[in-house]
């Protein structure tokens, strides 16, 4: 039980603990000030996620997503390097999967394998050009993989028109079955929410972040050059080529997730008017995770219930869902500007430096 | 088609849409030759956009229909609230000594979800706002805007855009002519030399980060009393990042910034320009939305000159330090 509390009242713990309250602080004011009620408001959030089987299943399809993405955005940071455009490398495993599935015929369970894998390569290779650019003209990846985002967007939206949308709609035909990704017993006992093979894939790329990270070389290289550049140069690890790897590991995780919402959820892609808004969360997760697997996944677990209760909020209470963009980017700020949260903590901590005394 | 009419009105259409590039580019300015690092001008020109269509809007039936004083105040509310609103990225990054690019990419999602958050409850659940009545209309500069060719060119621009033109000008006097400027800059160069010469780092920052969302805000508040007359979440799409790549490009001084917001803005010209010419049949309406953004891209990886950038840029002061 010792060992827990102490756990517990780590800074590294008690940070994001504090972003988060002051997060969720910052959004009730929001909402104070939009003439809601907060209280009920997050109250029937909570409801709305854990109240029944099927609600909770959809927050864990709401989840999932995040997991990838903030796995990405993570990977990417190790490196040094701010991975803003999971959200375009997410709409390219979408574009690829779906193409897979929609236009080849090939037997069950090889079928999805190879979508996905096609959707994580198209996600890799998107996040793959930002790095390069990086790497070899030096321009930061912020801008550019901001614009691959759009790019991205407008390209799916050019390839699903010209090849994949039925003339007069909005949406690709459906994936064939054999492409399908849905854990049906699952489904059937949570009421027919849609969760998929995705979620025990994204535990899985969990590990797998950990074991390339901290158990392989080219982990060690990544992590080295993300630290310090200089020294890495001098050790003889090229920073350059680091850098496109990083960017490449990192956007096959955002493109996995696109490939597992396509093929696991929807089974179409419709043509998008605005970015679905998974990348940016993913940026969120990965901070207030700290960049570790574990923190991820609870990240993603915050993060994705707070959008899926977001809708109870609305309906129980009125708020705009809006209202969790701000708390989420809230969150965001103050894990970017600890020195914040560390002024407010400082009698807490002051106090427990003295009683360990 | 007059090639000499289509070339007009290229030029035209370009500084309608270069206008708000310049004013964020320039905002990006100050702050980056400040030493902070300014990705939240996206954000910044988000707020301002929100602000100038609800002010505009609210401030509609005071006056008689089709006045456009309330399109001014709303745009002088834009300028203020950009100042506001760019106050938590220069506490997080000056005060609190925060990743700069983080704090930035924050402020940016908090202007998405407020801005609509705000929306939605202002206008009854919608959206966006409704469509403005009051909006800037072009001004036509006696006798210049008869000029041939450049009359219609360049002298029948909305009024923001003479005024982006002349903040370029003020821009490069207050930076290279006056003490301000120099000390603008030395904070932004070496803060620790600028320190030692009694000038005071944090304010001199904190000064450059307001104006710098002073001014992004005034080209968001332009995009929605001009082109768009109203305000949603897609009114500022990306614009906010395209003016961090024209102030790469422009070098960080305002007349090159100048030039690279011009040359961002012919890729949204180049949209109307494309419908003009019937080719809009050939062309998928895909790729012509991707060609800002693709530009953006293709510049700054053709465009190799990394050192430019303010030495101390995106690395905070501690008093003390070397």
């Amino acid at each position: 039980m010792n060992r827990v509390i102490q756990v517990f009242t780590k800074e590294s713990f008690l940070v994001p603990l504090f972003a988060i309250i002051l997060g969720l602080v910052v959004g009730a004011l929001a909402m104070l000030a939009g003439g809601f009620n907060p209280l009920l408001a997050y109250e029937s959030l909570v409801v709305k996620v854990f109240g029944d089987l099927y609600n909770f299943g959809e927050a864990i399809r709401q989840i999932t997503p995040l997991i990838f993405t903030g796995l990405a955005v993570a990977f990417a940071f190790r490196t040094g390097l701010f991975n803003i455009g999971a959200e375009g490398q997410f709409i390219m495993g979408m574009l690829g999967a779906v193409y897979v599935g929609v236009a080849f015929d090939l037997p069950p369970i090889i079928h999805a394998v190879v979508a996905i894998i096609v959707g994580a390569l198209m996600g890799g290779i998107w996040a793959g050009i930002a790095g390069y650019l990086k790497a070899a003209r030096g321009v930061h990846e912020v801008i550019t993989s901001i614009m691959l985002n759009w790019i991205g967007m407008y390209f799916a939206n050019y390839i699903l028109n010209a090849f994949l949308v039925p003339k007069g709609q909005q949406r690709s035909e459906i994936v064939h079955d054999s492409a399908v990704i849905t854990l049906q017993a699952l489904s059937n006992f949570l009421g027919g929410a849609r969760v998929h093979w995705g979620t025990p894939l994204a535990l899985i790329c969990a590990v797998i972040f950990f074991i390339i990270l901290w158990k392989t070389k080219t982990g060690y290289e990544l992590r080295a050059v993300g630290l310090n550049p200089h020294a890495s140069e001098y050790a003889g690890m090229s920073v350059n080529r680091n850098i496109v790897k990083a960017m490449f590991i990192s956007g096959l995780f955002a493109g996995l997730g696109g490939a597992c919402e396509t093929l696991g959820v929807f089974h179409y892609l419709a043509v998008m008017s605005a970015m679905p808004g998974y990348g940016f969360d993913g940026i969120a997760v990965a901070l207030i995770g700290g960049n570790t697997p574990i923190g991820i996944v609870l990240g993603a677990f915050l993060f994705g219930a707070l959008s899926y209760g977001a809708a109870g909020m609305k309906f129980s209470a009125g708020v705009p869902i809006e209202l969790i963009r701000i708390v989420i980017s809230s969150v965001i700020f103050f894990v970017a500007a600890h020195g914040i949260v560390r002024y407010l903590l400082k009698p807490i901590l002051a106090k427990r430096k003295e009683e360990g005394r | 088609m007059d090639w000499l009419v289509l070339g007009s009105n290229l030029i035209h259409d370009t500084i309608v849409f270069s206008t708000a590039l310049i004013f964020a580019a320039l905002g990006g300015l100050y702050s980056e030759r400040s030493g902070v690092v300014n990705i939240g001008l996206e954000g910044m020109m988000v707020i301002g956009a929100f602000t100038g269509a609800v002010c505009t809007f609210f401030m509609q039936p005071f006056f008689e229909p089709g006045s456009v004083i309330p399109a001014w105040i709303g745009f002088v509310a834009a300028i203020v609230a950009g100042a506001i609103f760019s106050l938590p990225h220069a506490v997080a990054s000056i005060t609190f000594k925060a990743d700069q690019t983080v704090s930035g990419v924050a402020l940016n999602f908090l202007a998405a979800g407020l801005s609509v958050y705000l929306t939605k409850i202002l206008f009854h659940g919608a959206g966006q706002t409704t469509t403005l009545t009051s909006v800037f209309s072009k001004w036509h500069i006696p006798g210049l805007s008869e000029i041939p060719f450049f009359g219609h060119a360049i002298f029948e621009a909305y009024p923001t855009s003479y005024l982006a033109f002349i903040a370029v000008a003020i821009t490069w006097f207050l930076l290279f002519k006056t003490s301000y400027g120099l000390r603008l800059r030395s904070v932004g160069e070496h803060p620790r030399a600028a320190d030692t010469a009694g000038i005071n780092v944090f304010r001199v920052r904190y000064n450059a980060v307001m104006i710098s969302g002073a001014l992004a805000a005034m080209g968001g508040a332009t995009i929605a009393l001009t082109t768009t007359s109203n305000f949603s979440h897609n009114t500022i799409s990306g614009q906010g990042y395209i003016a961090l790549a024209a102030l790469i490009f422009g070098k960080w001084r305002p007349v090159g910034v100048m030039w690279a917001a011009l040359f961002f803005g012919i890729g949204q010209a180049a949209k109307s320009l494309i419908q003009i010419l019937g080719l809009a049949e050939y062309v998928p309406t895909e790729l012509i939305y991707m060609l800002p953004y693709i530009l953006t891209v293709i510049v700054l990886a053709g465009f190799v000159g990394r050192t430019n950038a303010p030495a101390a840029s995106g690395k905070p002061y501690e008093t003390g330090s070397r």
